[in-house]
């Protein structure tokens, strides 16, 4: 095990995310081949590529629901790639899920205050919350913060889809994070609903990174700074959203796809 | 973005009155009926309905602890129920002096506990992995593997004879083992059981074991450890399940091989199911149905000149109203009354 002082001086300049030769297969499919892959600490980046093309697969692995066959990730300088999930959530990495994973059973400001509870202690607590509860107040503050505080004790498999979208990323946003995987948030959002959300994204304090799989280019452009291109599970091109957008490969292969 | 001002809710030196005064008085009346049963009732009543509604509603509630909020339907409860009572006639005392070694209760009925929530915890960290049918399957294969050894295991569980004798102790001057102190001691340990269910459901403990059973992928990717989540849970269960055991068997006065046979492991799931998983006092309410259907269906079906040896099928016709009526048993059937009254009343 590395010393503390190998650790925090990793900390302090390791990036954020750093992925080393990741494999990922299915069988003889390969989702993903050797991607390598560098984020630093409060860049925000957009994954674009078509369908199959490993992106939500990329995140899978990040985020420890599925380990990668080959390969290695840190994040803040710490190997993570072997890692079970919540181990990789409590030391600040979140991320949304294209279709939303809630609890929908359980009211809106329940679920809010699992995510805050998850990254604290107390997960085992069998003691209610009292009123002056720090976690309960910190979900409190998160349901107002993706504008829900209308719908707070109402179950969430009653809420509309947009609604669902917004709890989704307050889901992520609970406790202190340092770094945000978004697995399409805009996905069958309204235009309102999408402006609401480059809001809340660009919004976010500038120390938190993320990275952001999206489809639409008005929504993931307009939050980062770097895009990375995946195509068969690899990686092919990286660069500002303008060189992006002008590259004629990338073009050919998924702006001029139909996607616009 | 989490120090946005938010709303304070009630100052916390009116809770507890707050939260009293918001108890339906429907449970007012329940409680004070319960606590004057025995001025109405005779022992029999006292002992062989309410006593063993509410022995069997602990061991139902364990289930549904585990089945409405962790989504983890056990078929061993009944087993733990039954080990916390052969452990405690092993360490404590019966008629088989030779297994028997004799301690005081307040020795064996806390090892009987222990040893009954260890298994609980072995069950649960082998079930645990496995979900829907595959966790009822392993759960009904540990209980028919432990109704086998305990019909064939003499040293330690006296084979099918198994251990009679077995007495409720005489603590402060009182036998609970007379109808009216055991029906009170049923009661309260029944009541606490159902209290603490109730409010470990509003804990973050509880909170997690819903998300858990909604979705254990996300409660992983919020933070949570859900295997050591779920065995604990199964801990919190077999607990429950082992009082209830400990309780059946000074009830009986023994415990035997077919006090976890087959059909009694089974009657428990249906007893949560006819009672309703959503809510703590389904299981009660439905072990109080299977009780009086037990005792009384053979008297009802000789009434109507039925050949009495076939009343166990009015006993599950019973039941298949029930579920057919309401998915969410006599919970559900008394959620809907309700509502069409308020309606009514409108």
């Amino acid at each position: 095990m590395a010393s503390i002082a190998e650790r925090l001086s990793a900390t302090g300049t390791a990036n954020a995310l750093e992925l080393r030769g990741v494999t990922r297969l299915f069988g003889a499919l390969a989702a993903l081949s050797d991607v390598t892959l560098s984020v630093g600490p409060g860049e925000r980046r957009a994954v674009l590529g078509s369908n199959g093309a490993g992106k939500t697969t990329l995140f899978n692995c990040i985020t420890g629901d599925f380990l990668p066959t080959s390969g290695t990730i840190r994040f803040f300088g710490e190997d993570i790639t072997v890692f079970p999930a919540q181990e990789r959530i409590r030391r600040g990495l979140r991320r949304t899920y294209q279709i939303s994973l809630l609890f929908t059973g359980l009211s809106v400001i329940d679920n809010v205050y699992l995510a805050c509870r998850g990254v604290s202690r107390g997960r085992f607590s069998f003691l209610r919350p009292g009123s002056r509860d720090a976690i309960r107040a910190s979900a409190e503050g998160l349901v107002e913060a993706v504008h829900l505080t209308g719908v707070r004790d109402r179950l969430v498999g009653e809420l509309a889809y947009g609604q669902q979208r917004q709890l989704e990323i307050a889901l992520a946003l609970a406790g202190a994070p340092r770094f945000i995987l978004f697995d399409e948030p805009a996905a069958g959002l309204s235009p309102t609903e999408r402006s609401e959300l480059v809001e809340i994204l660009t919004a976010l304090p500038r120390h938190i990174g993320f990275v952001i799989i999206e489809h639409d280019m008005d929504v993931a452009l307009k939050v980062v700074e770097s895009v990375t291109m995946m195509h068969n599970g690899r990686i092919f091109k990286e660069g500002a959203p303008a060189e992006i957008e002008a590259d004629p490969e990338v073009q050919e292969l998924y702006l001029g796809g139909g996607h616009g | 973005m989490t120090d946005l001002p938010f709303r304070t809710t009630a100052a916390p030196a009116s809770r507890l009155t707050d939260q009293l005064a918001s108890v339906h008085p429907a449970w007012w009346f329940l409680s004070l009926l319960l606590l004057v049963m025995p001025l109405l009732a005779g022992d029999f009543v006292l002992v062989q309905i309410f006593g063993w509604s509410f022995i069997l509603g602990m061991i139902a509630l364990s289930l549904m602890f585990l089945g409405g909020y962790g989504g983890m339907v056990s078929l061993a409860q009944m087993t733990i129920a039954a080990i916390a009572g052969y452990m405690a006639a092993v360490f404590g005392t019966s008629s088989v002096g030779e297994i028997s070694m004799g301690l005081p209760w307040w020795v064996a009925v806390p090892i009987a506990l222990a040893i009954a929530t260890l298994f609980g915890v072995i069950v649960g960290a082998l079930a645990v992995r496995t979900a829907g049918i595959y966790t009822i399957m392993i759960t009904l294969a540990i209980s028919a593997a432990f109704f086998y050894f305990a019909l064939q295991n003499y040293e330690i569980f006296n084979g099918q004879r198994g251990f009679n004798g077995i007495r409720a102790p005489v603590v402060f001057g009182v036998d609970w083992r007379d109808p009216v102190a055991f029906y009170y001691l049923t009661l309260g340990i029944a009541t606490l059981s159902f209290l603490f269910v109730l409010y470990i459901s509003r804990s973050p403990f509880g909170l997690a074991l819903q998300g858990i059973r909604d979705n254990a992928r996300r409660m992983s990717a919020i933070g949570y450890n859900v295997t050591a989540h779920r065995v604990a849970a199964y801990a919190v269960a077999s607990l429950i399940a082992g009082l209830a055991g400990i309780l059946l068997t000074w009830q009986n006065g023994q415990i035997s091989p077919g006090t976890a046979g087959i059909s009694a492991v089974i009657d428990i799931l249906v007893i949560a199911v006819v009672g309703g998983l959503s809510h703590p006092i389904g299981p009660f309410l439905g072990a109080l149905l299977y009780v009086l259907l037990r005792t009384f269906a053979l008297d009802v079906f000789s009434m109507f000149g039925f050949e009495s040896t076939r009343f166990n099928l009015l006993v599950g016709v019973s039941f298949l109203i029930v579920v057919l009526l309401s998915p969410d048993g006599l919970i559900g059937l008394w959620k809907r009354w309700r509502d069409r009254a308020r309606r009514g009343a409108r």
